[in-house]
């Protein structure tokens, strides 16, 4: 789990190219010559965020079996949130150096020790170039670790109330996130895969974690099995894609697939078939989509919530990495796929959640729904389209967290009581938690003035500017559908039969939910989000902008990479956070590889030698 | 040539705008509701009579600051006046622009003045905190959609307006209240998700922003409407799309199906709004999104608007003649009234956009006071049904008279307001399409035949027992109603003011459009300075006369240019 492993996995997918020749016949594009195993230079600091999480979950395992039961029941949740702040926290940096700035706020970055590990700002790889490291990878991250903290704040009190408590669903968390974040920044097949078992293996533990209820029990068992089956296509594509290309590394299979024409691409093309297989079970799109109701069904209320925002915000990270950075030069032959993908979802997922009588099968549909309208931004391949998944992304997590969060509690004792039953008179007993409830069902349906809508309406501009309009209206018809859902659940809660003036009647206290703090504060992070960036999404559009996918090679640093689709991907460097004239290094000097990056702006005091066969090489991968 | 002449005519409406206050008075007035929806949730929810005070408070302001608009309103200006604006989202171009124009004035007067009275008109039978708040929270969506200069800032209000009247109607309504709401939000939704898609190709399309946005995307509406670079087809689907919205909205027939349901079951308050004010977004939706950006899709498809909007007229005053519950019945004349609107709008001529105006500020005035006077009468009686009323003239003649009179003014009396945005559009209608004209006009004769009828059956006769208990309006009824009775008037004998601030915008708009369409003109032009002193004495006149001569040179001046661009 830890960098140390990875990087072992990174030089062997590096080392491992032999050249293939034979049915295929795919010149090799290049593979190291000398005899001796080449050990892969590692930027440690990028990489630690996926160490803080990684080494975070194996200390608080290792600290709960040396306290055994004398740990304050406190600490487990507070271990798992400070380590979740701190992995955001060494992503600023980062995020900075990648977006090439110098500081942010009072925070100055020039002179921490390991500037001088890389050359110019913006993105890079490691690991030999296994791992990418460019705002896509750094937003994902951040994300993934507001995921681990909401879900934490859901789950102690949960833990508590179900009589679970212990150290494991934490540590599981902690290494979810970890497999997540090295999903969102691989640029090797083999490590993305690495990623996804370790994710979903720790999540399958996750669904499986309450022991006294038999549903809980079945949906792990059920995820698994398909989950494992879902793996295999996984691998198996990964073979395919090796086969036809000779490599698993994405920057490679991109320059090789820039460079010549497989005279026989069915290989190539099944290959893809069996990638989207695997990721379309990871994001639950029609027709891989079955497991996802009686999981969601099944797993503690709070685990759904991780999974309806981390797993499948990976798998989306992934999604796009591979087929949209990576594979962008095939994209006419995959965006059929996820074409038909993305409808089947919209249009099965809204039909049949509204005929669902429990809560949560229906947000599992309603989940499927907004899968779909993911991947209509993704099957734009383009700029906007990532920055679409990236923003439809961060919005759905924090209301989907908030929505199973809302569940969770109402489930009370025993996490049962999830039909539309249980939410009738909600809005009377608990006007609150109803209203807050109100909030993320609209924000789902895309009301205005919610973060729901700036998502459904980036990705629909997304959809239009690649030419897909008829898209975007099968889209947002299917969000008509979809909101009758929502109304249906707000109609249970407010206006359900016989609860005609009975406000003045006093509620019941047996009715009365009650609300732990740390959900308490869970549910308020995700209403302001969800009504703070819906009323000035300004900030989340520009960081979902700026947080471009870019495949680039280990020792090179290049800031404008020209994706296959014609796009030129450009390190935007007018990030909001820096003031005016705080060292931001101008666009035209970053985005010019010729240019010194040193010379307009003395600020940027690492030693620029930017290996001029490193770079050489890469000026002849990107442009053939 | 067309993009400079247009520019100028913008440039000035701004400058004019920011002459006239640099006070931010449009956003001032959106916000105070907003204000007043926390002040709400503030309130205890025992204190329900608390809460209400709050709402009056809050509608009441805003409703002083759109009346301040409205003596502000520099008359004869046809452009964007009371201009503010702000960058919202920099990457898109998207501004939080409002600026009034005579279209809107009126209509966002209207807001101003039906608000405050239905948060008087009626009393939440339960749970008055939430009611309170979600009315004022609506007010501030309506104010909102018609000062909106920017798309996106535009569906945002237009959209908002759902969940507060679903709220209202679903909670606070009456009989199969959660199927109307819930029928009434995925009707108008449904045409809205269209509506989206369509903003966003046309921003997408228009590339009207400048480079650093996202494939120069705006939506800044002058913006748009200033870029030449949509094709024809394309502005056609993207204008079909907005027109569904428009028309689930208005209802134009065969869209209605909704609006009968909604009204019915909606608490007096809902219908009001509804009726008054959420209609009114579909027809002041085509005129501005509709015939403003695309003006030779909207040529194209007029003819079509038309026939539609006259079956309404004609479909919707049989129906309602058919009813037997009040409420649907005048839900239904609401249909028919929608339809004089649509009819004049897509006329296409002076006299038909500015009477269709009218028509939706006389329909809000008046269909508006009929709901509050259904509203007055449920509380005494508890039902809508005509069979059971009875003889009601003899117990309670004040509610009789006032009655009559907003019923007269609704049926098209001359000398009440609702004749004057009628006898308008007819005119209009006439000089583009005369057989339209007078089948339409059937329609107002359908129109006294529903209403005067059910007046008799609920009105005249011998009072049964429970007619007999019924008290007569009561002093604070009477009170509300008098601002109603008086515009009702009012407008019916001297409609110059509000004509006079309308047509300079509609002038406007027709200019444009026949800028934009070479080869088209207004069947105005031609004939328009005959009835333009009839209509608006010596100034409008004038305004016309000097309209018609910019129309002509800008006629010649496009040819050229299109001849020029046609390479």
């Amino acid at each position: 789990m830890s960098a140390g492993i990875l990087a072992t996995m990174a030089s062997v997918a590096q080392t491992g190219i032999e050249p293939i020749s034979g049915p295929i016949g795919i010149e090799p594009i290049s593979a190291p010559v000398d005899g001796a195993v080449p050990t892969p230079e590692i930027t440690w600091a990028a990489l630690l965020p996926l160490i803080i999480l990684g080494l975070g979950g194996l200390l608080l395992l290792t600290l709960s079996s040396l306290l055994k039961r004398k740990a304050p029941r406190a600490l487990y949740p507070i271990w798992t949130i400070a380590t979740a702040v701190l992995a955001v926290a060494s992503v600023v940096p980062v995020w900075a150096k990648v977006q090439g700035f110098n500081s942010i706020l009072w925070w100055d970055f020039r002179d921490l020790w390991w500037q001088p590990a890389t050359t110019a700002p913006g993105p890079f790889s490691t690991l030999g170039g296994a791992y990418g490291v460019d705002g896509f990878s750094l937003f994902v991250t951040v994300l993934i670790c507001c995921a681990v903290i909401l879900t934490t704040l859901l789950i102690s009190g949960y833990l508590q109330r179900e009589e679970l408590d212990g150290p494991e669903p934490y540590a599981l968390l902690l290494l979810a996130a970890t497999g997540g974040v090295v999903m969102a920044g691989a640029n090797d097949l083999i490590v993305l895969f690495l990623g996804l078992e370790t994710i979903s293996i720790a999540v399958y533990v996750l669904a499986a974690s309450h022991l006294r209820r038999a549903q809980s029990q079945e949906a792990g068992l059920k995820y698994f099995i398909l989950g494992g089956f879902s793996s295999a296509f996984f691998l198996y594509g990964i073979a395919m894609v090796y086969g036809a290309t000779g490599t698993t590394n994405l920057v490679l299979i991109k320059s090789s697939l820039a460079e010549s024409i497989p005279r026989h691409d069915l290989l190539l093309l099944v290959g893809f078939a069996m990638l989207l297989v695997g990721f379309g079970f990871k994001v639950a799109a029609v027709p891989f989509h079955s497991w996802s109701p009686d999981v969601y069904d099944g797993a503690p209320s709070p685990v759904v919530a991780f999974m309806a925002s981390a797993v499948k915000v990976a798998g989306f990270a992934a999604l796009v990495r591979v087929f949209v950075a990576g594979f962008g030069q095939y994209a006419a032959d995959w965006q059929p796929l996820i074409y038909a993908l993305a409808v089947l979802s919209l249009v099965v997922g809204s039909s049949l959640a509204i005929v669902q009588t429990n809560v949560k099968r229906t947000l599992a549909y309603s989940s499927i729904s907004h899968a779909g309208f993911i991947l209509i931004a993704v099957e734009a391949a383009s700029e906007t389209g990532t920055a679409a998944v990236l923003f439809y992304a961060a919005a759905y997590t924090f209301m989907v967290a908030g929505s199973f969060g809302v569940a969770t509690l109402v489930g009370r004792a025993g996490d049962g009581r999830h039909s539309l039953d249980d939410y009738k008179g909600l809005g009377r007993t608990n006007p609150v938690l109803a209203g807050t409830l109100t909030i993320f069902l609209l924000a789902q349906a895309g009301v205005p003035f919610t973060v729901g809508f700036v998502a459904k309406f980036y990705a629909v501009i997304a959809a239009v500017q690649a030419g897909s309009a008829a898209l975007g209206v099968v889209a947002m018809l299917s969000a008509v559908i979809a909101a009758f859902l929502y109304l249906r659940i707000i109609v249970a809660m407010y206006m359900a039969e016989g609860d005609d003036g009975g406000s003045d009647a006093p509620a019941d206290p047996a009715d009365h939910i009650h609300v732990p703090r740390p959900a308490a504060a869970a549910l308020a992070i995700c209403v302001l989000v969800t009504i703070g960036f819906g009323l000035f999404p300004g900030w989340l559009t520009d960081m979902a902008a700026d947080s471009t996918v870019v495949l680039v090679e280990q020792g090179s640093t290049d800031a404008s990479t020209a994706l296959p689709g014609g796009q030129t991907l450009i390190v935007d460097d007018e990030g909001n956070l820096v003031p005016a004239g705080d060292g931001a290094v101008a666009p035209t000097e970053a985005s010019d590889p010729s240019a010194d990056p040193a010379t307009g702006d003395g600020a940027v005091e690492a030693p620029q030698v930017q290996d001029p066969a490193a770079a050489e090489g890469t000026a002849s991968v990107e442009r053939p | 040539m067309i993009a400079a002449v247009l520019h100028t005519v913008l440039a000035s409406g701004d400058a004019a705008g920011h002459a006239a206050s640099s006070f931010p008075i449009l956003p001032v007035t959106i916000l105070l509701p907003v204000l007043g929806v926390f002040a709400i949730l503030a309130v205890p929810s025992e204190r329900g009579d608390l809460a209400r005070l709050v709402a009056l408070i809050a509608t009441s302001a805003a409703g002083v600051m759109t009346f301040v608009v409205l003596a502000q309103f520099a008359t004869g200006d046809a452009g964007f006046q009371f201009v503010s604006e702000a960058t919202w989202i920099a990457a898109l171009d998207i501004k939080f622009i409002v600026g009034v124009d005579g279209i809107s004035l009126f209509l966002f007067v209207l807001t101003g003045l039906l608000f405050p009275i239905s948060v008087l008109a009626a009393k939440p039978d339960h749970d008055p905190k939430g009611y309170y708040a979600w009315l004022t929270l609506l007010m501030a969506g309506c104010l909102g959609v018609f000062v909106a200069l920017d798309l996106f800032l535009f569906f945002m209000f237009f959209e908002i307006t759902l969940i507060p009247l679903y709220m209202l109607i679903g909670k606070w309504g009456h009989g199969r209240r959660v199927y109307a709401a819930t029928k009434f939000f995925i009707f108008t939704m449904g045409g809205s998700a269209l509506m989206l898609v369509s903003i966003i190709a046309l921003a997408y399309l228009a590339k009207a922003g400048d480079a650093s946005t996202i494939a120069n995307i705006s939506f800044d509406l002058q913006k748009v409407v200033a870029s030449d670079a949509v094709s024809q087809g394309a502005a056609r689907w993207i204008f079909a799309g907005f027109a569904i919205a428009f028309m689930v909205k208005t209802p134009v027939f065969p869209f209605h199906t909704w609006l009968p349901d909604a009204h019915t079951e909606a608490p007096t308050a809902g219908s009001v709004d509804l009726a008054g004010i959420l209609l009114k977004l579909g027809t002041y939706g085509f005129l501005r999104y509709g015939l403003y950006l695309f003006p030779e899709a909207s040529i194209t498809f007029a003819p079509v608007m038309v026939v539609l909007g006259t079956i309404g007229i004609v479909y919707g005053g049989i129906v309602a003649a058919m009813q037997r519950n009040l409420k649907r019945l005048v839900a239904y004349s609401s249909v028919a009234h929608m339809g004089f609107a649509v009819v004049g709008l897509f006329a296409l001529t002076s006299e038909g956009l500015t009477g269709s105006v009218l028509q939706m500020v006389n329909h809000g005035i008046t269909t508006g006071a009929l709901f509050i006077l259904l509203g007055f009468l449920y509380k005494r009686r508890h039902t809508y049904e005509i069979d059971q009323l009875k003889g009601m003239q003899k117990v309670a003649p004040v509610f009789a008279g006032v009655f009559t009179v907003v019923m007269l003014a609704s049926i098209g009396l001359p000398g009440l307001n609702g004749f004057v945005g009628e006898f308008l559009v007819l005119v209009g209608t006439y000089l583009a399409y005369p057989a339209v004209a007078i089948v339409a006009g059937f329609g107002v004769i359908i129109a006294a035949l529903y209403l005067l009828w059910a007046y008799q059956r609920t009105f005249h006769g011998e009072p049964d027992d429970a007619t007999k208990a019924m008290p007569d309006l009561r002093g604070s009824e009477k009170l509300i109603m008098v601002p109603l009775i008086g515009l009702i008037v009012f407008l019916g004998i001297y409609p110059k003011p509000v004509i006079e601030r309308i047509e300079p915008s509609i002038d406007r708009v027709i200019e444009h459009v026949e800028a934009e369409v070479p080869g088209w003109s207004s069947p105005t032009s031609e004939r328009g300075s005959q009835l333009a002193p009839v209509e608006g004495h010596g100034h409008d006149g004038e305004g016309g006369e000097g309209a018609t001569h910019a129309a002509d040179t800008e006629d010649h001046s496009s040819e050229g240019e299109s001849q020029e661009t046609g390479e």
